[in-house]
């Protein structure tokens, strides 16, 4: 019994290491160049973000007060 | 000649050993591309003005705590649950209820619009998901419909439709996540790896391939690949449960609300955290998080019932919006990003704009 634990633990600790070679091949950028493309993105899709930009209640069909058309 | 036996205690030793000056390096090579923060990046970006975002709509119908919503691609139908067992789909403009569906278990942790509109599914307690097709005669019989298609040996957590109806992304309280097929039920792909409860799933944009992220009990976020079943990135920065997470919609980041009362940005290419969401003043969890369609605006819903709104470029707090009378539980951002809705234990959804 003590053998089975023994290699269910080798088990567990093998794939352990084989994860984090994994994990730490991954190949990787500089912050600063990560950082600006997050920044460039906001910056390009800003003007098609309603809930930044605002829009005028008329063309946010949440805005207007409830609907009282109701046939 | 006599065959010398290795003992297993040497080798995990020696595994043990290679396992830390692994971390150590992971955390050298993150460190050495640590040139600047997202925050100076942004200085000359113009701050953003004051917000006005008010209730717009109260979705008044559940019983107990809402625990989750979702909404459909129409922009207007939402599908919540909670912890009564009832499952609802709402249309959001006029508050009208479209269906609803009681679940033979409490504690609808989980449910998920089908991309078609055509169905939703859900699950918590019972530990599985299931699929109920949305009928348009209204007085059908949902329950009679449902399929089950997710089984796993907890609760479920979180469940999100894939590109299409036909397959399901759960995670659970057993520690998993898993891919499914919707029409048979069967288990396509499972993802070890988590060494506590998965909290919280999000799938990445479609442009951006097939993966998905995951967080969880064990402070964990980790990144899969759909196909191989892989966790091909790991983030270990949280001090508590991870409770939410979402991409940014470049599908290169993703956001993560944890219980120990933060947020935090995650950039996938630079393989670490690029900026933490907090103020000495907030103390309580974050339940959920969600962006606008920009990636400018994150909003979380807290534990103290507050939504807070940040700047996730400056990191910096925008705005607080106050109205739920309990915890906020379940926050998303409509499919067009002209509103969001959040739902909380005070039984009630709100939607902002």
């Amino acid at each position: 019994m003590s053998n089975n634990n023994a290699s269910s633990s080798l088990a567990v600790a093998y794939r352990a290491v084989k994860q984090l070679r994994l994990e730490a091949s991954v190949r990787r950028i500089q912050v600063s160049q990560a950082a600006t493309d997050l920044k460039n993105f906001c910056l390009q899709n800003a003007h098609k973000d309603p809930l930044l930009m605002g829009v005028p209640s008329g063309d946010n069909p949440f805005r207007p007060p409830k609907s009282c058309g109701l046939l | 000649m006599a065959a010398q036996e290795v003992q297993p205690s040497e080798t995990i030793a020696k595994l043990k050993s290679e396992s830390e000056a692994l971390k150590t390096k992971l955390e050298e090579e993150r460190a050495k591309l640590h040139d600047v923060e997202l925050h100076q990046v942004a200085e000359k970006v113009e701050p953003l003005g004051q917000f006005v975002m008010k209730t717009r709509r109260t979705l008044k119908g559940h019983g107990n705590k809402v625990l989750c919503m979702d909404w459909c691609k129409d922009k207007r139908r939402i599908v919540s649950s909670s912890q009564d067992g009832k499952v609802i789909v709402w249309d959001a403009f006029t508050t009208n209820k479209e269906h609803a569906v009681t679940m033979p278990c409490t504690w609808v942790m989980a449910c998920a619009y089908a991309p078609s509109g055509c169905a939703v599914a859900c699950g918590g307690l019972d530990n599985k998901c299931s699929v109920y097709p949305l009928s348009l005669d209204k007085n059908e019989n949902l329950a009679a419909k449902k399929k089950s298609v997710a089984m796993h040996t907890n609760y479920l957590s979180a469940c999100s439709f894939t590109n299409s109806d036909m397959q399901i992304l759960t995670s659970s309280g057993d520690g998993t996540c898993a891919l499914w097929d919707v029409e048979s039920g069967q288990l396509l792909q499972s993802f070890h790896g988590h060494a506590a409860d998965v909290l919280c799933l999000d799938l990445a944009p479609s442009e951006t391939g097939n993966t998905f992220v995951s967080g969880g009990c064990d402070k964990k976020a980790n990144v899969w690949d759909m196909r191989s079943g892989q966790c091909i990135q790991s983030f270990e920065t949280h001090e508590s449960d991870i409770n939410s997470v979402r991409y940014y919609p470049s599908g290169d980041a993703f956001a993560s609300g944890s219980d120990d009362a933060t947020c935090r940005l995650y950039d996938l290419r630079a393989d670490r955290e690029v900026a933490i969401y907090s103020k000495e003043s907030i103390i309580f969890g974050a339940s959920s998080v969600d962006f606008s369609i920009s990636g400018r605006l994150l909003f979380g819903g807290y534990n103290d019932y507050t939504i807070n709104v940040w700047d996730v470029l400056k990191g910096t707090r925008v705005s607080i919006l106050f109205g739920h009378e309990n915890r906020v539980s379940t926050l998303r951002v409509s499919p067009d990003g002209t509103a969001f809705c959040s739902g909380s234990w005070d039984h009630t959804l709100r939607v902002w704009a």
